[in-house]
């Protein structure tokens, strides 16, 4: 005994007769797993990075992403995504405690995290699902082609360039239609008419009204901002539908008694591992479009 | 499996996993403490970043975003905070840090490759934008921000004398 004490101080490195990682082979596959994502979602972020630094002028993410459902027109910078963040952090606090659960083989316990992990991540999914929908959807005053125009956030277009001020403005409002700029009235609610009656309205009176209002009106923004941002959001989205099918799944087998039967629940710890990177990612696609 | 091995004299309660002795097993108590703790961590770190984030709204005033030194800095504040919020996700709630040794370097030896990634591709897309912006006038004057021409329409036009013309 005393000699195989001696032995295992002096080893410092792998030496055969035991497990060389002393971890479950599922989970260190999970791991690498992760780790490769790790990379492609890097990949995802860092040509976001390039496309950024090539570019003369990007929009500032306040800008962008500063609305709130209900609130209409109100400017409630980062106020959602922080609901969103807030949302996947508990989630992720529950999946710890399932994955506990899991280890003292406490069955109602493991099912009753798992349950509110689930609503977390379909609490997130309908909060991105809103989000694009607003952002796509929308109706946001830009110059295109040197007239105005009412457009969302699109893959190949987007209404988040510089503003135009001044004489600019005034040349491009004028070369408008009228069904534009009484659109424009009536989105941003500068009048009691309808957008009917606005139609018959004079064009002067209409920019008129726009003036006075201050309506910020900009350029197009840079091409890629749309399509990296829906690509990198969307790719991490589809990383959170899995997340939550495969808690589905977790908790259809633990109430199925699948993992008392088989003597563990070490299955949701390599669930959980997967759904706490899903957090992870978020907290650099957080930074990386929100915040900087 | 379980005729293999008595399953009531396994070390751990991962008991299909005989070869496995280790596991990172602590009582309820610290259990919950450490979760809140970090839970708290989190909470703070993201509130921080939010307050940074919305300060710099304030800054730009709704409009136009401007580079300086200050903004930069508070960008660079929120990207720590961000690592940091990552290491305690990564070692606590993901228990890498309870891990065996060498199964943390096989994990985190391959993430150093970011430092190269990171500083070699930004600094990339940078020089494709200088280059552009050297060769290319209707880049420039397309997409320039109007209040950065103003500013660097003095100093840019007097290397600009030097440079030979390209015809």
């Amino acid at each position: 005994m005393e000699h195989t004490t001696i032995q295992q101080k002096n080893i410092k490195w792998w030496s055969g007769g035991k497990s060389p990682l002393n971890l479950e082979y599922g989970k260190g596959m999970m791991w690498y797993f992760l780790l490769s994502d790790a990379f492609t979602f890097g990949a995802f972020l860092i040509s976001y990075g390039v496309l950024r630094f090539s570019q003369n002028y990007w929009p500032e993410p306040s800008i962008v992403f500063s609305s709130f459902p209900g609130m209409g027109h109100a400017n409630l910078p980062l106020l959602f995504v922080s609901v969103m963040t807030f949302v996947l952090i508990i989630s992720s606090v529950t999946m710890v405690l399932a994955v506990h659960a899991g280890h003292k083989r406490d069955k109602a316990g493991v099912q009753k995290w798992l349950i509110y992990t689930i609503i977390g991540g379909i609490i997130f999914l309908a909060c991105q699902a809103w989000e694009w929908t607003h952002l796509i959807t929308a109706q946001l005053p830009a110059i295109v082609d040197g007239q105005l125009q009412l457009i969302g956030q699109r893959n190949g277009i987007n209404p988040w360039g510089e503003p135009v001020t001044g004489a600019a403005l005034q040349t491009a409002l004028q070369n408008s239609s009228v069904h534009n700029l009484a659109s424009l009235v009536s989105e941003n609610h500068l009048s009691h008419l309808s957008h009917a009656e606005l139609m018959t309205t004079s064009k002067d009176q209409l920019i008129t009204l726009i003036d006075n209002a201050n309506v910020t009106i900009r350029e197009t923004g840079p091409t890629a901002f749309g399509g990296i941002f829906y690509g990198i959001t969307g790719f991490h989205g589809f990383h959170v539908t899995v997340g939550v099918i495969l808690n589905i799944i977790m908790y259809i087998m633990t109430t199925n008694n699948v993992f008392e039967k088989r003597g563990h629940y070490l299955m949701i710890e390599k669930v959980g591992l997967y759904w706490h990177f899903v957090d992870l990612v978020w907290v650099f696609v957080f930074l990386c479009f929100y915040l900087i | 499996m379980s005729q293999q091995y008595d399953p009531t004299k396994a070390v751990s309660s991962s008991a299909a996993y005989p070869e496995v002795s280790y596991v990172h097993h602590m009582d309820d108590k610290s259990f919950k403490s450490r979760i809140k703790k970090t839970t708290i961590i989190l909470s703070v770190l993201t509130v921080c970043e939010l307050l940074i984030g919305y300060y710099l709204f304030v800054l730009y005033n709704g409009g136009e975003p401007t580079t300086s030194f200050f903004t930069l800095f508070l960008k660079g504040t929120v990207c720590i905070m961000t690592i940091a919020k990552a290491y305690y996700i990564v070692s606590i709630f993901m228990h890498l840090g309870d891990e065996n040794k060498m199964f943390k370097r096989t994990i985190y030896i391959p993430l150093i490759l970011f430092v190269w990634f990171i500083t070699a591709f930004l600094y990339d897309g940078n020089s494709f934008k200088n280059y552009k912006n050297d060769y290319d006038p209707y880049f420039k004057s397309t997409t320039m921000p109007k209040h950065d021409m103003k500013q660097k329409a003095a100093p840019a036009a007097a290397p600009a004398k030097d440079k030979p013309t390209l015809q």
